[in-house]
């Protein structure tokens, strides 16, 4: 089988153009694939799309350098005022654009993209001010909006453990949205947080994303990220 | 006149908890709702669900026993409790829309008498922050409120109706406040209990909405 390791993250990320839209999974610290943004920061692209759960630390560095034009994700502002990020105050002064999506249709979103699926409806925000132009349905009398498919060029995933085929495993709440959105770009990679062992060193019934959906792996170094 | 002393956080919260019925699938959201965890009934399970798609963890852990790859939605280290499973993001919100989560307690802004309510967005500032709230709103079994009574320069935040962008309407079904326990009924929210100490007209005085008030109110249960 195909053995998709490669020795560093500058390498892991080196084709990466400007105007990529990149999904960056982690829920708090677990999960992140933070040596990949870490190497995408030195890499220089620009004019970038993220989706994320929130602007975490690592795409505010992207941010605050200007190289982001828009972020997906469910919170673009902080829960208390006193928080402010640079990121809100500049999307407070129209210098990035934000969608922002309820974190289940945001998943959902990721899931379909990968999935094949190129919209659903969803009685989530129903009522709000967040539905107010989208398409609404009544189903099963309940009623329901639509929500479209959002695909990516790029995903980055941290993971516990990979064999060389790609083959993933995730410790805990590491998974989060790493295999959704392992499924949902056209270009996968993976930072492994534990080992790489030979294709088939994994019990093939706790695998939790098959190897087919990864593209390229590095190891995370003794001196790399390990939070 | 000072007011009275008004109820603890953690005693709102054990309240709340009082609720939880044995097997039920409880989420927790993120601030004074994760206080509930701390009451513990040892003659009912309830399994807690986290929206990074932990199903099952236990108490915070203690210092040094922490596992770095287990947060509940606060991203607060916890531990996992026997039983516990792990699913992926869209798994996990598979759950909360396809109706497995019992009873999700929520901080708020406002409440209304109608069961709107509002903790997403103050609109003289652009974007929000929402993460599941509209999902747990729209789609949990019940939705329960934990939130001061008043705000700190004594405004009411139980209202007629709200005033924020709501979170999502007609959901609530009950709410503890540091000055009672009011269920959302469709005549509004009535007074199931009261802080020690505290008469139904002396808490009306510090409410927006009418308060419906059954001729006798027990006083607020602490833990025991």
């Amino acid at each position: 089988m195909k053995n998709k390791v490669l020795p560093s993250f500058e390498a892991a990320v080196a084709d990466v153009p400007d105007g990529s839209t990149i999904m960056v999974p982690g829920f708090g610290t677990p999960g992140t694939p933070r040596n990949l943004m870490s190497a995408l920061v030195d890499q220089g692209a620009t004019n970038l799309a993220t989706i994320s759960n929130s602007v975490n630390r690592d795409i505010a560095v992207l941010v605050e350098a200007r190289r982001v034009r828009k972020v997906y994700c469910a919170f673009t502002a902080p829960t208390h005022p006193s928080r402010e990020t640079p990121f809100v105050r500049m999307y407070n002064n129209d210098e990035i654009d934000a969608e922002l999506v309820p974190q289940g249709t945001l998943a959902e979103r990721i899931r379909a993209a990968g999935a094949g699926i190129g919209a659903f409806y969803t009685p989530t925000s129903v009522g709000t001010e967040l539905a107010e132009d989208k398409e609404h349905r009544e189903i099963n009398g309940r009623t329901h909006v639509l929500e479209y498919a959002l695909p990516a060029d790029y995903a980055f995933i941290r993971a516990w453990r990979a064999d060389t085929f790609g083959n993933l495993q995730f410790r805990f709440a590491q998974r989060n949205f790493n295999p959704i959105m392992a499924m949902a770009a056209d270009v996968t990679v993976v930072e492994v947080e534990h080992e790489i062992v030979d294709a088939g060193g994994i019990d093939p019934d706790c695998i939790h994303v098959p190897g087919v959906y990864v593209d390229r792996i590095v190891k995370i170094p003794p001196e790399g990220i390990f939070d | 006149m000072a007011d009275k002393p008004r109820l603890s956080r953690q005693a709102m919260c054990d309240r709340i908890a009082m609720e939880f019925q044995d097997g039920w699938v409880v989420n927790l959201g993120v601030g004074i709702p994760t206080l509930c965890s701390n009451y513990v009934d040892p003659s009912r399970d309830i399994i807690y669900h986290s929206e990074n798609g932990v199903i099952g963890y236990g108490p915070l852990a203690p210092e040094g026993e922490e596992i770095p790859h287990l947060v509940n939605a606060g991203a607060q280290k916890v531990t996992a409790a026997p039983g516990m499973a792990i699913v992926h993001h869209a798994d996990s919100f598979s759950l909360i829309r396809g109706g497995m989560i019992d009873a999700t307690v929520m901080g708020a802004y406002e409440v209304s008498e109608n069961g709107d309510f509002a903790n997403w967005r103050f609109p003289e500032r652009k974007g929000g922050g929402i993460g599941g709230a509209m999902d747990l709103a729209a789609c949990a079994k019940r939705v329960f409120i934990a939130l001061v009574h008043n705000t700190r320069d004594g405004k009411p935040k139980l209202l007629h109706r709200c005033q924020l962008p709501i979170t999502a309407p007609g959901v609530v079904t009950m709410v503890v406040t540091d000055l009672g326990l009011f269920d959302v009924t469709p005549e509004g929210f009535q007074v199931r209990e009261l802080a020690p100490g505290w008469t139904p007209e002396e808490v009306q005085e510090h409410t927006e909405a009418e308060l419906a008030v059954p001729d006798t109110i027990p006083e607020f249960r602490l833990r025991a």
